[in-house]
């Protein structure tokens, strides 16, 4: 028959449905990111490494069309009938449900109210994360690489982008490719000028029937021909070309620690904490493009301080009186012990809405200044109230001046202005 | 062993042919796969299977999911409602919940059909043998899609189709696009025409054409309002004019594309694109029972053609049969699994009938089908294939054993009654009104809400009037209201849609909501 077109299509993309899936996720943003939103507050910050499964109730997302309702007289035929004769009744079960009233039609607004399930990536889950935090594309791109890698040489390729080639080597290989093909020839051009030499010098035959003539042309044209056959030898072809290559390497892994510093004194409400909680999360995910190995130390304080696990930091209250400083030495004490700058990458997060005991502040700004700072990569502070700033943030701007290149602190209000925080820490790494 | 498995083209002495099996293994290569089409090929030529020439393209189930969740078009348009369908199949799937749809064919030639990689080789050759010779058969034979679709240019319109929608997302925003789509998509099932044959479509046609309907259709809309409204004049004048249109349209989006005042030209464009669509999906839905009956009928006889060829072996006709019998496993009514009449069942059966009937008719046969007990059984299941739809199908040939067989009942629901009422059972009282019920089941226009454009107040408001036309005063869904805004979207003006039963509106719908109107909230 020979009529079947049997094709393999296995090799063709599979993700054809990849744009329908966007716009169904663009579609629905709003269940997906107060799904993410929640999700937030129930993960660690640390773990951030997998998508999330999203509910939207069936209702939202159905396509309505018309359709009969229920009501009048609705006959439907079924299979299976095990005893019944025509004229057989059956009574309704209360509250008009059952058999026989068209099938699987959930009813909309009763229990039949389905959830519509799904999984979004981790990297979607990363997208609506920041979705409003304003992050630029570059940046959030740069955070959802979850490994680092460099680029190094590894010899030589013959394709590649006009960037990479290797001029040196390609005209090398040009070279030997012109001697190769041109060689023989060439030598035999040299064979045959030196016959050519001879007969021109020797003395003229004056019988014609012996004269050179003849011969001589015949030697000019193979010349020609010969010389004209190695011109066309390219001086540099395709073939020649030799491009740079670089292969992807894993960048050495180092070693670094995050210390967050929260006050939790009654005055921080579950807000506050959820945009400290971002903020943190930014940082580690920035931490972990950056380096192999994280460390996470927790620090809460109200008047003092207390190294706690990661439930404890966002989710216990405290009441009372805020001492900044018993935070600052707390830490002074862990680096101390554990974290010896030598080996460890320093950074630290710190947030708050900004009160403090006004004896304190300038201790803090005294421990920052002549302490920590010195120790530490970056430390960021973060005030987060719509209020005017009190004791503490005039000091801490004292350091900011001191400290440009370690030092960041920020008033915010709400998640959108966690953001140019992070920014500056972020510039100047890529610096 | 054999005889565990049903011979049912050979004659009772016929032993089985000597013939060497193609193959005793269960994984299938792409010499296999060529060389069982050709064989399936051959034993659909014995039985007289008209097809278009086949392509069978091999692919994976990630593949497979993207095939499924577009609607089995091979090229679509990017709309959200198809990544839900993705997500919804993939969920499935993972969960290990459901099997894939082992086959999907498109209705185009040549016909596509697509193999799953992770199939076994007895089920490549039960796909190959229901979708590239079953399904097509039905494809180029069955009048349905003779007059209603047109094999070749539908992968061509399909391509159009997607450039343009995606050109006018990027002129006017996805956003925009989607709403159209969205709406159109509502008003699909009432996007066809019943009756008239559409003109054959054909991408470069369109592309075209598309160009001259841009001004023409504007200029003729322009036409139809160019009265400006006049202030409200007194009721009687405006009941006593010429209704517009004259008739009752049951096209909505034919008449929307061509009337709908305030709509731009790409978006009557897209209107134009989903009805196009609707149109050519239009037959598949209303032959399923047919056409995967026709489909399993042959994948079954074909299968066993070869058996008694000697082509297949003993493990591999039971590696088919325990799929086949998956397939046209039909669960009662009270089962938990039960959802609904088993296409595959009743369209095997009734096929698997027609044949008995030819071949060994009972009196009864004889009494119920004198024109076609003891004939030529490959006639008739030809004669049935191309020139009914289901609705017929199932009044012309659905036999009393059929009936018997699957203990087919009717069940009356009136909500005046405080019972459910049996009418009907598989008896000999019963028979007649049990399959013209069962027909009626399959019937498209009794399936969904008769609507249909009513009037539209040209010189006035500019409403849009529908007209439900209730049966057994079966109301409205609940989505009605959801779907009215829908139409309201696209018609740019009030819409007001009635039931009339006998004469008189016993229900209205409006969009806007009225303020008396309480549903409405």
């Amino acid at each position: 028959m020979g009529m079947t077109h049997i094709v393999d299509r296995r090799l063709n993309g599979k993700n054809k449905s990849a744009v329908n899936r966007e716009r169904f996720l663009r579609r629905y943003r709003h269940h997906i990111k107060k799904a993410v939103s929640d999700a937030v507050q129930k993960r660690s910050i640390t773990d951030i490494e997998r998508g999330e499964k999203v509910s939207i109730p069936t209702r939202d997302i159905e396509e309505p069309i018309f359709h009969h309702g229920q009501g009048g007289r609705q006959e439907v035929v079924h299979p299976g009938n095990q005893e019944w004769v025509a004229g057989d009744t059956i009574p309704k079960p209360d509250g008009g449900g059952g058999q026989g009233q068209g099938q699987g039609k959930a009813s909309p607004d009763g229990e039949g109210m389905d959830e519509f399930a799904f999984q979004i990536t981790q990297e979607e889950f990363l997208d609506f994360l920041f979705d409003d935090l304003e992050l630029p594309n570059l940046v959030r791109k740069k955070l959802k690489d979850t490994e680092a890698f460099s680029y190094v040489r590894s010899g030589f390729t013959t394709q590649g982008v006009p960037a990479k080639l290797d001029v040196v080597r390609s005209l090398r290989g040009a070279h030997a490719r012109r001697l190769g093909l041109g060689g023989a020839r060439k030598k035999k051009i040299r064979g045959l000028e030196a016959q050519l030499a001879a007969l021109k010098s020797a003395p003229e035959e004056l019988d014609p029937a012996f004269s050179h003539a003849d011969q001589i042309n015949v030697l000019e044209e193979e010349i020609a021909r010969l010389k004209a056959n190695v011109r066309r030898i390219p001086f540099i072809d395709e073939i020649d070309l030799r491009y740079r290559q670089h292969v992807k390497q894993p960048k050495p892994a180092t070693s670094a620690v995050m210390f967050c510093l929260m006050d939790v004194s009654g005055s921080m409400t579950q807000m506050h904490k959820d945009i400290a909680k971002r903020f943190f999360i930014l940082l580690y995910l920035f931490l972990k493009k950056n380096y192999k190995k994280i460390d996470v130390v927790f620090i809460r304080h109200h008047t003092s301080a207390k190294e706690v696990d990661e439930e404890e930091f966002f989710y216990s209250r405290e009441t009372g009186g805020t001492i900044v400083s018993s935070a600052l030495k707390l830490m002074h004490r862990i680096i101390d012990a554990r974290y010896s700058p030598a080996e460890w990458n320093i950074y630290a997060a710190q947030a708050s809405d900004g009160d403090n005991w006004n004896d304190d502040s300038p201790v803090c700004s005294k421990l920052l200044s002549e302490r920590i700072l010195p120790l530490v990569q970056y430390y960021s502070y973060i005030e987060i109230t719509p209020q005017d700033h009190q004791m503490l943030w005039y000091e801490y701007e004292k350091i900011l001046a001191q400290f440009p290149q370690s030092f960041a602190m920020q008033q915010i209000a709400d998640p959108a202005d966690i953001y140019p925080v992070f920014r500056q820490l972020f510039e100047r790494k890529a610096a | 062993m054999s005889s565990l498995i049903d011979r049912p083209n050979a004659p009772e002495s016929e032993q089985p042919e000597a013939g060497t099996p193609i193959s005793t293994g269960s994984e299938w290569t792409f010499e296999l796969i060529q060389k069982y089409d050709e064989e399936i090929a051959q034993c659909a030529a014995e039985f007289g299977l008209d097809t278009y020439p086949n392509q069978i393209e091999v692919i994976t189930a990630e593949q497979m999911m993207d095939a499924y969740s577009s609607v089995g078009m091979p090229v679509g348009y990017h709309h959200w409602s198809f990544g839900k369908q993705f997500l919804q199949t993939s969920k499935g799937y993972q969960r290990g919940q459901m099997g894939l749809a082992y086959e999907i064919v498109i209705n185009s030639n040549p016909c596509i059909a697509y193999l799953m990689e992770e199939n076994t080789l007895p089920m490549q050759a039960l796909v190959i043998a229901h979708a590239s010779y079953g399904h097509n058969s039905f494809f180029k034979g069955n009048y349905l899609f003779r007059t209603w679709t047109d094999a070749s240019a539908i992968i061509d319109y399909l391509v159009f189709a997607r450039n343009y929608v995606s050109e006018c997302e990027e002129r006017y925003g996805v956003d925009a696009v989607e709403e159209i789509l969205d709406s159109c998509h509502a008003l699909m099932n009432y996007g066809v025409d019943r009756y008239k044959r559409p003109a054959p479509i054909s991408a470069a046609e369109e592309a075209r054409r598309q160009k001259e309907r841009e001004e023409y259709e504007q200029r003729r809309i322009n036409d139809l309002w160019r009265t400006i409204p006049k202030a409200y004049e007194d009721e009687d004048t405006v009941h006593r004019r010429p209704r517009y249109p004259a008739e009752p349209q049951e096209n909505l989006l034919y008449f929307i594309e061509k009337n709908a005042p305030l709509l731009e030209t790409w978006q009557r464009e897209l209107v134009r694109i989903v009805r196009k669509l609707a149109q050519y999906f239009y037959p598949q839905r209303q032959t399923q029972v047919m056409n995967e009956g026709w489909a399993t009928f042959w994948h079954y006889t074909l299968l066993h053609r070869m058996y008694e060829k000697g082509l297949v072996t003993d493990g591999f006709m039971l590696e088919f049969l325990q799929s086949h019998t998956a397939v046209v496993y039909q669960p009662p009514f009270n089962s938990p699994w039960y959802s609904g009449i088993n296409p595959y069942t009743l369209g095997f059966s009734i096929f698997t009938d027609l044949r008995r009937i030819c071949e060994n008719p009972t009196d009864e046969d004889r009494e119920w089908f004198p024109d076609i007990a003891g004939k030529d059984w490959l006639e008739t299941v030809h004669f049935a294939m191309r020139n009914f739809k289901d609705e017929s199908f199932i009044q012309q040939f659905l036999s009393p054993k059929v009936m018997r067989d699957l203990k087919l009942f009717a069940i009356e629901n009136d909500d005046q009654e405080d019972h459910y009422t049996v009418t009907a059972i598989h008896d000999d009282p019963g028979y007649r009104v049990l399959r013209e019920k069962l027909a009626r089941q399959y019937n498209l226009s009794y399936r969904e809400p008769n609507i249909q454009v009513w009037n539209v107040d040209v010189r006035g408001d500019r409403s849009l009037t529908l007209h439900h036309i209730p049966v057994d005063r079966v109301p409205l869904g609940q989505e009605t209201d959801e779907v009215l805004r829908h139409v309201h979207r696209l018609w740019g003006f009030d819409v007001h849609l009635e039931s009339v039963d006998e004469g008189r509106i016993v229900a209205a719908h409006h969009c806007p909501p009225r303020n008396d109107d309480a549903a409405d909230d």
